[in-house]
């Protein structure tokens, strides 16, 4: 950052502890000591002096118009510096991911319950919140759209856009079909399954630090998952060119999707400049329930037809997916949703249709397996329901209709890399069960479902056993150009040759900044690798979403370093006056097969640094035809897991313990085994909390529990141990052979718990979340 | 209102402390004591786990005037200086961290679990760990840690 | 809003005389809440964490005057024998740190439909202690709910003990929640069996607007047992009378539908509750176990 600002108090720290490890190995996080001794400054942890507090004033209803404003109470109180609404954004009022239309603060309408309509800056927390109580904001209340069928269909509805172009209140709407249509089966099974909405539940509230600074710019510290995308988005709303809004990654408590759209970022920088003092924002739980988009909740309808040996002859599908009151990432649910609805199967005929809509519930976007965990809760459904009809093995009937590689998807795509789902099925079949539970033997309580409460001391469980097979893209796909920048460079520091990796792309938690470590060392052959932290002086990485970083940013990494190397190769070449073909750097030395050691890295580097920036951009992909949903190359690449879940059902009370919750996950090359291993059973815990609790409740738009109180996610307790199987079998197309690990064992593990639910109990389950209520027949 | 405290040894004195305000606000905001962390600021997640008096709680239901005299110690106080407490080492070599929010609150509290229950078991350790509530890991490698802890401490 | 810490319990309740309104403050883990979220902002709060006359518990001639700041964490390591089905009930109150700060006298004056010690405390017929500079006075604990969140209290009383008599025979606490720890109670239920007097001992919480006692189910259990002759001479419990007495604690509650369960399930949850914890507390009767937190 520039030296005329106040600096905060803490930033983000260059992380130069240095780990060995190259690729394939599993280094610890360069960040962990900083992180263990609570040093590690996340955005909610940063201060200036001289800094004032914002705070935001939200609609308390889902639909209504403004009538009226008045900020003068508010902007009497004393310590406050400013009242801001709509009418005081700098520059273009809206934003959005994909479809720009969303306010940075509420115009003539609100849209949804927690919108935007001011803003305060105070001396203190307490004075910002006393003063949003000033504010007097008239209302006009409206009869809110609240049902997404009707949003798609029914005309006589409000349209909440009416300049979207689309018809109704749809965001998008995509057919896939393929082969016949007129098929028949020998048995055909259907169901209609819903999904709640889902919380990312990140641990770290939104929060940032905005400091105005003299050139008319600003500099935002802020935890995100994309910086480049909230610059673009935040200065558009700022009125400035991108370079005056500077953005440094603070760091991130947890992501998972929840942190691509705009939360703070415009805001606070906003008051900033309006006060012309450092600003900070810090939402609190329940502001964040209101802050953030969700997953998408859905109806689905699917209908899977097979011959009476258990070949799948067609899949039919419709799906509603709630996109709440703006689009966020709606558009690419149902492009995710449609084009892997027929889950890791090969299907001959296919007839699926999505619908996203946009209604006055709270907005969805972005979360962990964004499109592709909601089908994979009705195919997987439907797979043992066809299974039971069929009287076959639901394994057996997985693996009879996987895909492997050459397989052609129902949008048309051939996957030209390996899709060993089989083996993955195999596999998961024959890893250790967990003991049967002894009836005889005392039981731990902490053991049975219901744990410490003392429900059950044995009475009435029943043990499931149930499995999951899925599939998810990876990275960006419907033909955007995806790609990541990474600046590398080399340089003798104290006799040692120090290599520098600084790209945008965010460390949310996931372990990039190992990975990137990991590549520089392998490539170019030094130990010692620090991470510059991330801000938006080096080029896009794209967001830390869809699998894609390790591919993509890894991708960049690895050709900045390539070139890196290749620079000193040529240096050497002119100072050694020749160099032979197989020369290559080990241990900060250059070597060859044929000539032994060489020189010393430092020696050929001097007082010179070697620096290099590249792009590395996935190969192109394709459109899908709008009306039959075909494509040549939709997505660039596919990942699959298989999990298998066990778990104890208090039949009675409908209580669930899940006893064991094990994955196998084809990962193509296992850069971190170790860290590959934490994301797989992180990403299962949130799926199985998906599966068996999670559910933000919305009734007529409001949100009814958000608070940690009643929202609730896994604890150590509900969480069973988790063993997990990797395979490798490298993609071709991706630099080391990677696949994207992060989101399918989300994925796959909600339909597995259910399904274990299922065969413990025999019901049909097709709601998921499956609480209590649901498992004894009393959810009214 | 002012306020005394001594936080990891040190003694504090701050003045204009908000009554209303929780102890974990004035450890971050007044005191530049960040690492305890307001994640849900309701007592549900943990990760704002500080000694109290040499008693584990969550300092944002504490109100800041309640440790008026009293003794804190926060995960910037585990430490010996350099070189790490047992339970932080054990958490970086088991991998137990990912985005590292919750490990504040959950080294403190493991950290008291161990004092107390120096060979915990698996149940014991769940239940004592309930309260931290993590959304990266999924658990398995904080179990690890713990018993590596555990195992470590035992033999030092 | 100001902050009054008081130093001893005459001091306490002299603040609480001259400040009515004043909120008093002891674990925080429910008041906090509120504050942090900005849902309320008492006009000022009177912390009791320093009132040494709140923060022990005695015996005497078989009843335990439990103070009222004595934390979760306490009852369970002290009292587990004496207290069994308070101890159990501590045990499910949210995480160990909270159980470190949270205090039976908080869970009173919070008077929460779903708060933990409430049925535990019914099912043994504690009597509720309540002090002011005009006096100190006890009341049955059923008595003391008067509706959602409100309690018998006068605006100058601050509760500062219970009063239980140590267990005589089993007693057990179950809790129903939505997860398997670290959960507010969708509904609970505790049961006492108190042989010396030839009676059953009930409370339930989160199924009516206060916490309740199941009185039909509690006449109808120890009339079974007493004309059955079972109290002298115990034998297994006959499924129809465990299973009438699931019926009756059902049928006692008053439940709604909420953000944490329906109307219907915890009704239902309630009877598999009862009869559970009956079988339980009987069983250990017969064989002369019990059961400790």
């Amino acid at each position: 950052m520039s030296a005329h600002v106040n600096a905060p108090s803490r930033t983000s720290q260059d992380l130069s502890e240095s780990i060995t490890g190259g690729v394939g190995e599993s280094p610890s996080r360069p960040d962990g000591n900083l992180k263990v001794r609570g040093d590690y400054a996340y955005s909610s942890d940063l201060g200036a002096e001289d800094m004032l507090w914002g705070a935001t004033l939200r609609s308390p209803h889902p639909y209504a118009r403004i009538t009226g404003i008045d900020v003068g109470p508010a902007l009497a109180h004393p310590g406050v510096y400013a009242v801001l609404t709509h009418e005081d954004v700098p520059g273009d009022n809206r934003y959005g991911l994909k479809i720009v239309d969303q306010p940075v603060l509420a115009e003539d309408v609100v849209r949804f319950r927690g919108e935007p309509v001011a803003l305060v800056a105070a001396d203190d927390p307490e004075t910002a919140r006393r003063a949003l109580e000033l504010i007097a904001v008239d209302y006009q209340v409206l009869e809110p759209v609240t049902d997404p069928k009707r949003a798609a269909h029914d005309p006589a509805l409000p349209k909440l856009h009416p300049d979207s172009g689309c018809e109704n209140n749809l965001v998008r709407y995509q057919p896939i079909v393929r082969g016949r249509q007129d098929v028949r089966a020998d048995v055909v099974v259907s169901g209609t399954y819903t999904l709640g909405m889902q919380d990312q539940a990140f641990l770290g509230p939104e929060s940032g630090l905005a400091i105005p600074a003299e050139d008319g710019g600003v500099e935002v510290f802020l935890a995100t998952q994309d910086l480049h995308s909230d610059r673009k988005q935040t200065a558009r709303a700022l009125g400035l060119p991108p370079d005056k809004v500077r953005m440094t990654m603070s760091g991130v408590g947890g992501a998972f999707g929840g942190r691509e759209d705009l939360s703070i970022q415009a805001h606070v920088c906003m008051l900033a400049m309006h006060t012309g003092k450092p600003v900070k924002m810090v939402y609190n739980r329940e502001e964040s329930f209101y802050g953030h988009v969700h997953r998408h909740p859905a109806e689905m309808y699917f209908e899977h037809g097979a011959t009476r040996d258990g070949e799948l002859v067609y899949v039919k599908a419709r799906m509603y997916f709630d996109g709440g009151a703006y689009a966020s990432k709606t558009p690419v649910v149902v492009g995710n949703a449609t084009t892997l609805g027929t889950g890791p199967y090969e299907v001959p005929n296919v007839d699926i249709a999505g619908w996203g809509v946009y209604t006055n519930n709270p907005p969805c976007g972005a979360m962990r397996g964004l499109g592709a965990v909601q089908p994979a809760f009705a195919y997987e459904a439907q797979m043992d329901k066809l299974a039971r009809a069929l009287d076959m093995d639901p394994v057996e009937l997985r693996q009879r209709n996987a895909v492997e590689q050459g397989s052609v998807l129902h949008t048309g795509q051939q996957l030209d890399y390996p899709a060993p789902v089989g083996e993955l099925l195999e596999r998961a079949r024959k890893l250790p069960m967990p003991p049967e539970r002894d009836p005889a033997a005392e039981p731990d309580i902490r053991d049975l479902p219901g744990g410490a409460a003392n429900t059950t001391h044995g009475e009435d469980i029943a043990r499931g056993v149930g499995y999951a097979a899925i599939i998810k893209n990876v990275s960006y796909a419907e033909g955007a150009d995806d790609y990541s920048t990474a600046r590398a460079s080399l340089q003798a520091v104290g006799g040692e040759a120090v290599a520098m990796v600084h790209t945008a792309a965010a460390e949310v938690g996931q372990g990039l900044v190992t990975v990137q470590q990991q590549i520089a060392r392998t490539e170019l052959g030094v130990e010692r690798v620090n991470i510059h932290p991330n801000d938006t002086s080096v080029g896009e990485a794209g967001s830390s979403s869809a699998s894609r970083q390790t591919y993509i940013t890894g991708g960049a990494v690895k050709a900045a370093c390539e070139a890196v190397r290749e620079t000193l190769f040529e240096r050497a070449a002119a100072k050694l006056g020749h160099t032979p073909p197989d020369l290559a750097v080990v241990d900060g030395k250059l070597v060859s097969d044929s000539h032994g050691v060489l020189a010393d890295v430092v020696e050929i580097l001097g007082d010179e640094v070697i620096e290099c920036t590249r792009e590395y951009h996935h190969r192109p992909t394709y459109p899908l035809d709008p009306e039959t949903g075909q494509s040549e190359l939709v997505h660039v690449q596919h990942a699959f897991s298989v999990h298998r879940a066990v778990v104890d059902v208090d039949t009675q009370l409908g209580l669930v313990k899940v006893v064991a919750l094990d994955c196998v996950q084809d990962v193509g090359k296992a850069v971190n085994p170790d860290a590959i291993v934490g994301q797989i059973q992180g990403g299962a815990t949130q799926g199985m909390g998906l599966a068996v609790m999670e559910e933000i409740q919305v009734s007529d738009g409001l949100i009814r529990n958000p608070s940690f109180t009643d929202y609730l996610i896994p604890t150590i307790l509900d969480t069973p141990p988790m063993k997990v199987d990797i395979l490798e079998r490298g993609d071709p197309h991706a630099p080391y052979g990677v696949r994207g690990v992060g989101e399918p064992p989300t994925i796959s593990a909600g339909p597995a718990v259910l399904a274990a639910i299922r065969a413990a109990t025999g019901l049909d389950l097709t709601h998921a979340p499956a609480g209590p209520d649901h498992i004894t027949g009393t959810a009214g | 209102m002012r306020l005394n405290l001594t936080v990891n040894g040190k003694l504090y004195e701050t003045d204009e402390v908000w009554e209303g305000e929780s102890l974990l606000h004035t450890l971050r905001e007044r005191l530049g004591l960040p690492g305890s962390k307001n994640a849900c600021e309701q007592g549900e997640c943990g990760s704002c786990t500080v000694y109290l008096d040499d008693v584990p709680v969550c300092s944002c239901m504490v109100a800041a005037g309640q440790a008026e005299g009293c003794s804190v110690r926060t995960v910037e106080g585990l430490a010996d200086g350099e070189r790490l407490d047992t339970v932080q080492q054990s958490f970086l070599d088991a991998g137990a961290v990912q985005c590292g929010f919750c490990t504040p609150g959950l080294l403190v509290q493991a950290h008291d679990l161990i004092e107390r229950n120096p060979e915990p078991t698996d149940a014991e350790i769940r239940e004592s760990l309930a309260g931290n509530l993590c959304r990266c890991t999924g658990y398995e490698k904080i179990m690890d840690a713990v018993r590596l802890a555990a195992q470590r401490k035992a033999v030092s | 809003m100001d902050f009054i810490r008081a130093a001893s319990l005459d001091d306490a309740l002299a603040i609480k005389a001259q400040r009515p309104d004043i909120t008093p403050i002891a674990g925080g883990t429910d008041l906090m809440v509120g504050i942090n979220f900005d849902h309320t902002r008492p006009s000022g709060l009177l912390d009791l964490t320093s009132v040494p006359e709140l923060a022990e518990w005695s015996e005497s001639s078989g009843v335990i005057r439990l103070g009222a700041g004595v934390p979760y964490a306490r009852i369970i390591s002290e009292l587990g024998e004496h207290l069994p089905g308070l101890a159990m009930a501590a045990r499910t109150v949210a995480s160990p740190q909270i159980r470190n700060r949270g205090t039976v006298g908080g869970n009173l004056a919070t008077a929460s439909p779903s708060g933990d010690a409430h049925p535990a405390l019914l099912a043994c017929g504690a009597e509720v202690e309540l002090a002011s500079v005009r006096g100190t006075r006890r009341m049955p604990v059923a008595e003391f709910f008067t509706s959602v969140k409100r309690n018998a209290a006068e605006p100058d009383e601050l509760v500062t003990a219970v009063h239980l008599a140590r267990a005589t025979g089993p007693q057990q606490f179950a809790k129903v929640g939505t997860r398997n720890a670290m959960v507010i109670s969708v509904c609970a239920f505790s049961v006492a069996l108190h042989p010396e007097r030839a009676e059953v001992g009930t409370g339930f919480g989160s199924a009516a607007p206060t916490p309740r006692r199941a009185a039909d189910a509690e006449e109808f259990l120890s009339g079974e047992l007493t004309s059955r002759g079972m109290w002298d001479d115990p034998r297994p419990l006959p499924d129809t009378v465990i299973t009438r007495f699931g019926e009756l604690v059902a049928a006692a509650a008053a439940p709604i539908d909420d953000v944490r369960g329906t109307a219907s399930y915890r009704r239902h949850a309630l009877g598999v509750l009862a009869r559970r914890t009956a079988g339980w507390t009987w069983d250990e009767y017969l064989t002369g176990r019990q059961t400790c937190a």
